[in-house]
């Protein structure tokens, strides 16, 4: 290509677009070069006046923009020029680009309507087609207003070929502008009754659209399509209206009777697949009240699963899917070849068999299908694993465990699954066990059994997903110690050096259990000694004898090597753990002195005792579940502004409330020198001064004093508590008053259910609340169907006079929408009452009320009889 | 909406054609065609030819070297679209003549002209072989 040529000689050797494909194809430069090279001939190109040129020019655009992802909204005013070409090959090349580029906000939009309508009225079926599609594409609100009259003349056109194209118009004009349909319907209706099979295929397809949005507004055309569904032999005709019928009889269970047996009937008679899947489809979601037709569909659904395509296997569980939560039989009977699908190679068929395999999951069989599911898992690639694992979880954990009998087992089975080599669903699985431990008592030994080798196996600490599993399996340990049989062992755990592989968070639960255990431990040490300790001697004589091996060299051993393990921490730079630890050290620094000079323990008088039993006193209050809505049934007390802006909190402590980076040292230096402050001065006081061991409580509540709204009020004779706005969290479930689950009395198994605490209301986490979004959407549906409603009756007052459709509109559009919505739907009732035969006297409608607006309501005459 | 979309990729993942059926951005579009290709290039033969994508279903099929994939919606039935796919390779066949992938490439916009009679505004309008080739060889000879 010369660069200074004449438009003439630029004319003439202008690449067409098949050179410039196989220019493409041949390239060498390099994709984006090529694009950019050409692109730039086009630029050049398409300014010129000459149309053949333009038009080129514009094909090749877009092609490109077509597969080559350019774009090409800058070309838009020359697309209008194109089209407005007399040549159809042009004009062919303008709509096309139209219809790819342009979209709501392209501003020459405008600029085509003239254009289109042009060729709307063109004899030239060819150029109307093309018009069409373009219409039927891009088409706006502006559009399809100024195009109805021309949609509604093409609608009547005799020209097959057109009129089929017109239809297919008719749904994007009414989504976009509904006041078409008060134009339009009639003619659409008329050709339900078309003998030409295109048109019937249009129409039907345009109405299962409809149907789609909004059911009830097509009920009124039910005979029509009854008489398709019966007579048609094509078998796209008759998927469509299985489809509008299958969302016609979910609004109107009547219309289910009729269309069973002409369904079913096809079911039988049909070789062709597709057919047969559109009935069992419609059967089982939209007629699954009726057993004969239901029975029929599932054993058309057994000849699907035992199909070597892979297609229809998988289909066929779709479908059984659907059937299942009604019809549990059907699911059953096929249950072998749903377990043959968990195995097979492709994962959809895999994950839907998984889905059946747990709808049928109860009380009895979920051990069994549990150890499969527990061995498939073990084969599987970790996304199925993973999928298998949630599923047991939420099926098991439904409703407050409902299916589980035998929790000692379930607990077992969540220790198994951490040892899963792909398992990934720590968090789930930290949230039940946590859950199990506080709901059901019984189960509590067994949890600490499994909580404990977990704990002391050294691998799961590197694995990043079990970590949440290891911070419950700690929790666990130090909350029900009292289960443990080797406490030493587990404090050797909880602090064994691999810990620091562990996040701080975890660590400090696992410190803070540490801190639990080394309490009971030496209570029960006390207590061992003590006879005379009343205080819940009891309980822990009957815990466990063997607890009574504690000796005095046992008990310093223990302080030792959790001292030991703490005492390196005390420098770290994470706040929470260092705040731990410090607890641990101070508890700890406080007893050391009484314990290592051995003095006479049974005095209660001791420090070490006191503090003991103060800490005891602490950890022995259980931790009840707490109900989802807790926190809304506190009422905010008077005077507290929750949602004002802290803003002045800058001045107060505007140096602590700077944002933080993680590693940030001065911060945290600060924090934890406060914190350690208090302690240094807690253990100065303690250890220098035979003062009374009280010292420690005063310490205590000063630091509640200062903090005393974080603090959970645990001591009942507290003082400084400022726990009076927020009940206890302990008071709060048992006001709602915990239902005892009544144990169900098994005959063959000897052991009775655990009793599962459940809360009344809001105990399982709720769904979030179902976002607002589709408002637009269902508004547009609302006008839509309102509009066809109101196409409906003019077209019924049409055979009576000539309605004036505008009064009738504004009417009906004084009413408001719900009135009006239920209007509709009597009325129709009333009609379908007429249709099939039943005496039209007294019915009541479905307990709908009587509008006030009935003095505004019009007589229909039923224009089916 | 019925038919979202239709796109025929080859195997080393270039689009061939592809056409909307609603409003997508140039980014969008190369998105979703990229993701739909991998999943679909990522299968083996004896896996069924059902996708899940984001809110829709592709039902795809591979002819030689091209994969044709459809993206529905979700209460669509699979098995008449993969009829409608084998349709329209059929028609296409017959049209050009033992079609392969460098007939679309060239003729691009007869493939796009065959897709419109089949399907207008998301829902498929013909289906017979013949009316389409009959009115795609009357407009060619129109002009």
């Amino acid at each position: 290509m010369s660069s200074s040529s004449t438009s003439i000689m630029d004319n003439l050797f202008q690449r067409s677009l098949e050179d410039l494909i196989k220019g493409f194809r041949l390239q060498l430069l390099g994709e984006s070069n090529f694009i950019s090279r050409a692109l730039e001939e086009i630029r050049r190109e398409i300014k010129v006046t000459d149309l053949s040129t333009k038009s080129t020019a514009l094909h090749k655009l877009s092609y490109l923009a077509a597969l080559h992802g350019v774009d090409m909204s800058w070309a838009a005013f020359h697309a209008v020029e194109v089209v407005s070409s007399p040549r159809f090959q042009h004009k062919r090349i303008g709509y096309q680009a139209i219809t790819q580029s342009f979209h709501e906000q392209t501003s020459v939009l405008l600029l085509i309507t003239n254009q289109v309508r042009k060729d709307l009225n063109s004899a030239n079926e060819y150029e109307v087609s093309l018009a069409l599609e373009c219409l039927s594409r891009i088409g706006t609100h502006d559009l399809a207003r100024d195009l109805t009259p021309e949609v509604f003349t093409l609608l009547g056109s005799s020209k097959a070929f057109v009129k089929k194209k017109a239809i297919g118009v008719v749904l994007r004009v009414f989504e976009k502008y509904p006041d078409a349909v008060k134009v339009c319907f009639k003619r659409l209706v008329e050709n339900l009754e078309s003998s030409d099979p295109q048109i019937l295929s249009a129409v039907v397809g345009v109405f299962c659209e409809l149907a789609t949005r909004d059911p009830g507004s097509c009920l009124p055309l039910a005979p029509e399509l009854y008489k398709v569904l019966v007579d048609s032999r094509n078998n796209w005709v008759l998927i469509k209206v299985l489809k509008i019928f299958a969302k016609l009889a979910s609004v109107e269970p009547r219309l289910g009777k009729k269309v069973a047996e002409p369904i079913c009937e096809h079911m039988r008679r049909t070789v062709a697949k597709s057919l047969v899947f559109e009935c069992i489809r419609t059967v089982v979601s939209s007629l699954s009240d009726h057993e004969a037709a239901v029975k029929l569909a599932v054993a058309k659904i057994r000849e699907f699963l035992v199909e070597d395509d892979p297609n229809l296997k998988y289909l066929g569980l779709n479908a059984l899917s659907i059937v299942a939560p009604k019809h549990l039989w059907a699911v059953l009977e096929n249950k072998e070849a749903v377990v043959k699908a968990l195995s097979d190679e492709d994962p959809n068929v895999k994950l839907e068999a998984l889905h059946l395999l747990m709808a049928m999951v109860n009380e009895d069989n979920v051990l069994d299908i549990s150890r499969i599911l527990m061995n498939y898992a073990l084969k599987s690639d970790p996304l199925f694993c993973n999928e298998i694992i949630f599923s047991v979880l939420s099926a098991c954990s439904r409703n407050a465990y409902e299916i589980i009998v035998d929790f000692d087992w379930y607990v077992s089975l969540l220790g198994e699954m951490a040892r899963i080599p792909h398992c990934q669903r720590g968090e789930e699985i930290e949230h039940q066990l946590i859950d199990i431990g506080m709901r059901v008592r019984d189960a509590r030994p067994q949890l600490v059994r499994v909580s404990w080798a977990l704990l002391i196996d050294p691998a799961l600490l590197g694995n990043l997903f079990l970590h949440p599993i290891l911070s419950a399996a700690a929790w666990v340990s130090g909350e029900y110690v009292e289960f443990c049989k080797n406490p030493y062992e587990t404090v050797e755990a909880l602090l064994q050096p691999r810990t620091g592989l562990l996040p701080p968070s975890i660590r400090a639960v696992y410190i803070h259990s540490a801190f639990k255990v080394l309490v009971f431990c030496l209570r029960s040490y006390f207590s061992a000694e003590e006879s005379t300790l009343s205080f819940s001697a009891q309980e822990f004589s009957s815990a466990s004898s063997s607890m009574n091996a504690f000796t005095y060299e046992s008990i310093l051993n223990l302080v030792n090597v959790i001292e030991l393990g703490l005492v390196p921490l005390s420098g770290t730079h994470d706040v929470e753990v260092q705040e731990r630890t410090k607890n641990v050290l101070g508890f700890i620094v406080m007893i050391k002195q009484d314990l290592s000079e051995k003095l006479n323990l049974q005095d209660s008088e001791t420090e070490v005792f006191r503090v003991t039993a103060f800490m005891e006193d602490v950890f022995s209050e259980e931790l009840g579940p707490v109900s989802a809505t807790a926190q809304e049934k506190v009422c905010v007390p008077g005077g507290l502004e929750l949602k004002e802006n802290l803003g002045d909190l800058e001045e107060i402590c505007g140096e602590f409330l700077k944002p933080v980076e993680s590693d940030s040292v001065s911060y945290t230096d600060k924090i934890s020198f406060s914190v350690s402050k208090l302690r240094i001065r807690g253990q100065q006081e303690a250890s220098s001064s035979t003062s009374p061991p009280h010292e420690a409580s005063s310490l205590l509540a000063e630091h509640r004093k200062r903090h005393g709204m974080y603090y959970l009020p645990s001591q009942k004779d507290d003082p400084e508590s400022n726990g009076n706005d927020y009940p206890l969290a302990n008071e709060l479930a048992n006001e709602i008053s915990p239902d005892p689950f009544n144990p169900k009395k098994n005959p063959n198994k000897s052991k009775q259910r655990p009793v599962v605490v459940k809360l009344e209301e809001g105990d399982e986490s709720r769904n979030p609340p179902q976002a607002k979004s589709n408002i637009e959407t269902v508004n547009d549906d609302e006008s839509l169907s309102r509009a066809i409603q109101s196409a409906l009756l003019v077209k019924n007052k049409g055979k009576e006079k000539d309605t004036n459709p505008n009064s009738e509109q504004q009417k009906q559009e004084e009413s408001s929408r719900i009135e009006d919505h239920q209007n509709s739907e009597k009325k129709k009732k009333k009609k379908k009452k007429k249709k099939n035969g039943e005496s039209s006297s007294k019915h009541k409608s479905r307990g709908r009320n009587e509008v006030a607006s009935a003095s505004e309501q019009v007589i229909i005459p039923d224009y089916l009889l | 909406m019925g038919i979202r979309f239709i796109l025929m990729v080859n195997k080393q993942g270039q689009t061939r054609l592809a056409q909307y059926y609603e409003w997508l951005t140039l980014e969008e579009r190369r998105a979703l065609e990229g993701e739909i290709v991998r999943k679909c290039l990522a299968r083996n033969d004896q896996q069924c030819s059902f996708v899940e994508h984001r809110n829709y279903k592709i039902v795809y099929r591979r002819y030689a070297s091209l994969f044709f994939m459809v993206g529905v919606d979700d209460d669509e039935n699979e098995l008449a679209i993969l009829e409608f796919i084998h349709l329209l390779v059929e028609t296409m066949d017959k049209h050009f003549g033992n079609v392969c992938e460098l007939d679309i490439m060239f003729h691009l916009e007869k493939a796009h002209f065959m897709l419109e009679e089949m399907v207008m505004n998301g829902c498929i309008v013909e289906t017979s072989k013949a009316n389409i080739l009959s009115s795609i060889q009357l407009m060619d000879k129109a002009h």
